[in-house]
């Protein structure tokens, strides 16, 4: 029988966007039937049009260029600009060195069958519009969520 | 170098798009031809060979020439 990956995606910034679609669409390949159920922030995901960001604030492991990091002083990291700046440093990054972008990563997720939840309650919470959302979205809640995780083999929180 | 029906050039790419891309030409392969893989992503080695234990096709060569990773792949 097909194994089955369930994930829950719970963040919303362009590193944390990763990990999901990275493994839903791998796992896809291996054969198995994958689900992802997105919740608060990682509805950001779903957008249409995505415009996630990177933010250095509060994430000490972020390697920073240019030795940043030793001589930025932390409330350097707070000026406007700072997070568009690293955004698109990040990007560029990604792109020199062969990294899927996100929107290539959802729609091989999607072109491979793995079905997306979002959960309608944070929907609700954050006043979201659906047309904001691709049109593959499904809408459900907690229980469908454990309708599939219930069956899963692997189950992520993310 | 064992003889393939299709080649895909994955180099330049990194993970997860040399599988992502290898599992789609396969699909559209018969069973029993042979995919020739390029890649440049030192994480493929180990991940083709997983790749083909999972999926129950055939990893019939793994070698390294010039820099490049070159595998052979057999369809199930």
């Amino acid at each position: 029988m097909e194994k089955k990956l369930a994930i829950i995606a719970t963040k919303g910034s362009l590193d944390w966007a990763y990990p999901p679609f990275i493994l839903a669409s791998t796992a896809a390949a291996l054969g198995y039937e994958t689900q992802i159920f997105f919740t608060f922030y990682g509805l950001q995901l779903l957008k249409k049009k995505l415009a996630l960001e990177v933010t250095p604030l509060g994430n000490p492991g972020m390697p920073m260029p240019l030795g940043m990091d030793k001589w930025f002083p932390v409330l350097g990291l707070a000026l406007p600009g700072m997070q568009a700046m690293m955004t698109s440093m990040m990007k560029s990054k990604m792109k020199a060195k062969g990294v899927a972008s996100l929107e290539e990563l959802r729609s091989l997720c999607l072109e491979a069958e793995v079905k997306m939840i979002a959960c309608q309650m944070t929907v609700d919470l954050f006043d979201m519009n659906r047309s904001h959302f691709i049109d593959d979205v499904e809408y459900a809640g907690a229980a469908a969520f454990f309708e599939f995780a219930g069956e899963s083999d692997i189950c992520l929180y993310i | 170098m064992t003889d393939f029906n299709q080649e895909l050039d994955a180099t330049g790419l990194n993970c997860p798009l040399p599988i992502l891309r290898a599992k789609k030409t396969l699909t559209g392969m018969e069973s029993g031809q042979v995919l020739h893989i390029i890649a440049t992503d030192p994480g493929s080695v180990k991940d083709f060979d997983s790749f083909a234990k999972q999926t129950g096709n055939t990893l019939l060569e793994s070698k390294e020439e010039g820099g490049k990773f070159h595998f052979m792949i057999k369809k199930s």
